[in-house]
């Protein structure tokens, strides 16, 4: 990891419109995302942690462009990416990857691995047609730990950790710097997750990739990440290196969500009650902080005012009007 | 594309999409039975025309309404044609209407969903209501209606690609809603977001992962198509809507059967064509079904 700074992501906003059920109703939104800001650096893994429904795969999609975002700015190679055509954008496409959650719904039925890898290194000129291509599939493949004799079979012939293997290496076909990880191990069984979490950290140390490693699973995300950004209704709320965090949570959210880690042992009592309810509804935000209505030290500011981004420690920022005080 | 089998053959165990379904239909008796049914029925409906020693302009007006004998196997019609040559050059044009209506709907159908559900907000809510209004169309009334303004205008050679054209007219936006529908819904699937990702042009999108996906729907109702559309076809002429004498098909050999005394004691007249409609259009719905089983998209995965 060095100190270069690789993406910069500015107030990034999404909002999804709902479908109106009635004539004369006024659009509503889901507001997945909220004007996030934070930074990536050149070979880092950033976490992004958060439960279902926080909006932490929409950031992921959003920022490199696979929806439209609804306002903000996304700047890499001193561009803001958002604003360029899907012309100006195919180069870049091949530098900005994603690895998806669902190893089934993610690799084309209809196609075989050679075809599914192949394709895109075509397109982007990456292999010339014939020996070149097949020697590249075969050498990107072996590389994701999959034996090239089967290159000719298809997505069904293989196992959830395989396919996770043949989306791996199709994102990785075209040497990309950055890859958005969209819970990229939760379909798989814990044996295969870790296998899967060692290949991506051993990719990342040869070709200098950085991730965003999106996941609910703080274990997972403690295994292979520098840095962690929790997430709580489309809002980043805090953010720091990992041992900061699990060392020092400032947020009251942090500290709920570190407090349910299960412990291997069944004496100790925990001290912190677990959180309350469910996660608001994201069409209509509660006003003020956005987690005022699940904590516990809640007071009247919190209700009324948006907390900041405010910089406790060096590279420790938290969103919270209390933070440090509680 | 040598080149490609040869390395296939490398890994025998490489089994596309395309050689499961096959694999799962070869299995499958009663479409293999459906499917031998209709292929000799279609191979029958070419060669036995060619082979028979009649004509079809041929007639002789005093071998009238005679039962089968040695010469005509299955007898003759009021105008003493022959009626094995007969119900299998009806069978060409019966079969050939189907095949070119479900072309026809194919066509058109598969263009308008695939174009509706790949583009989807406004060019889809066009498409789809001019779908629906075509849906609910009155088709009876209407070819009524089509058939009595353009008899005169329309010569019988003609009559039959009317009706073939009025046939897809009315069918294709239900295979349309079906591709709209299964285009919106892999649209949505991770795949086609990674080709976002990866950079692809529409094209490949389009033909490369949303068509191929969809295909195996295509051709299952292609192949119901083209059963309904031989029996719409007969019903019509049967109704003497449809395709007129003397070009022949199996509806209006049938229509014979509507004077009471063909249908008691001249049985020769209307038993074939009616046997063979009923094995065609049965041998063709055993076929698409057994197609559907084989596609089964659930068990592909």
């Amino acid at each position: 990891m060095s100190d270069k700074v690789l993406i910069q992501v500015r107030n990034l906003t999404k909002h999804f419109p709902v479908k109106k059920t009635r004539l004369f109703e006024p659009r509503s939104y889901v507001r997945a995302v909220n004007g996030v800001s934070f930074d990536i650096y050149e070979g880092e893994t950033l976490g992004l942690v958060g439960e279902s429904g926080s909006g932490k795969s929409t950031l992921g999609r959003t920022m490199i462009k696979l929806y439209p975002a609804t306002a903000g700015e996304v700047i890499y190679k001193g561009k803001n990416i958002l604003e360029l055509s899907e012309k100006q954008m195919k180069p870049l496409r091949k530098e900005l990857q994603i690895i998806f959650q669902d190893p089934y719904s993610s690799l084309n039925p209809r196609l075989n691995v050679f075809s599914i890898i192949g394709e895109a290194m075509l397109e982007h000129k990456i292999a010339k047609k014939g020996k070149d291509l097949e020697d590249k599939v075969k050498e990107i493949m072996e590389i994701c730990g999959l034996s090239a004799y089967h290159m000719y079979r298809y997505p069904h012939q293989f196992s959830g950790g395989q396919r996770q293997r043949i989306g791996i290496a199709r994102a990785l076909a075209l040497n990309p710097k950055f890859v958005v990880c969209d819970e990229p191990v939760s379909a798989l069984d814990v044996s295969v997750q870790s296998q899967i979490l060692n290949l991506m950290m051993d990719l990342q140390d040869r070709f200098g990739l950085s991730y965003l490693f999106i996941s609910h699973d703080l274990s997972v995300v403690k295994h292979i990440s520098q840095r962690i950004g929790v997430m709580y209704l489309g809002t980043i709320v805090e953010m720091a290196s990992k041992e900061d965090l699990y060392k020092n949570p400032l947020h009251p959210y942090t500290k709920a969500l570190l407090a349910a880690i299960p412990k291997p042992d069944p004496n100790q009592k925990s001290d912190i009650s677990f959180i309350k309810g469910e996660i608001p509804s994201n069409v209509n935000l509660p006003k003020g902080c956005p987690y005022h209505t699940r904590c516990p030290y809640a007071k009247d500011i919190c209700r009324e005012k948006v907390p900041e981004n405010r910089e406790m420690e060096k590279g420790h920022t938290v969103a919270c009007h209390f933070a440090g005080e509680i | 594309m040598a080149r490609r089998i040869l390395s296939k053959s490398k890994d025998s165990q490489a089994m596309g999409p395309w050689r499961v379904a096959w694999e799962r239909f070869r299995k499958n008796k009663i479409a293999i039975t459906g499917a031998i049914i209709f292929f000799t029925i279609v191979l029958l409906v070419i060669i036995v025309p060619i082979l028979s020693p009649y004509k079809l302009s041929e007639f002789e007006l005093s071998n009238k309404n005679l039962p089968p004998s040695s010469k005509h196997w299955l007898g003759t019609d009021e105008q003493g044609r022959d009626i094995l040559f007969r119900v299998f050059y009806g069978g060409r044009i019966s079969i050939m209407i189907g095949l070119v209506t479900a072309l026809i709907t194919v066509v058109i159908g598969a263009t308008v969903g695939a174009i509706a559900g790949f583009y989807g907000g406004r060019v889809d809510n066009i498409l789809m209501r001019f779908a629906e209004i075509v849906y609910s169309l009155p088709f009876m009334p209407i070819m009524i209606t089509l058939s009595f303004a353009l008899m005169w205008r329309v010569p019988s050679q003609q009559k039959l690609f009317m009706v073939m054209i009025i046939l897809a007219i009315i069918s294709w936006p239900g295979l349309a809603r079906l591709v709209r529908g299964q285009i919106l819904s892999l649209r949505e699937q991770d795949f086609m977001v990674a080709t976002t990702a990866l950079g692809l042009s529409t094209r490949s999108k389009i033909f490369k992962h949303l068509l191929p996906n969809t295909l195996s729907y295509i051709i299952v109702t292609a192949t119901l198509e083209m059963a309904s559309a031989i029996l719409t076809e007969a019903s019509l002429s049967f109704l003497g809507l449809g395709v007129i004498p003397p070009t022949p098909t199996w509806g209006n050999m049938i229509e014979r059967a509507r004077d009471i005394k063909v249908f008691s004691s001249m049985p020769w007249m209307w038993i074939p064509p009616g046997i063979l409609i009923i094995l065609t259009v049965v041998s063709i719905n055993l076929l698409g079904e057994g197609l559907r089983d084989a596609f089964d998209p659930k068990e592909i995965r």
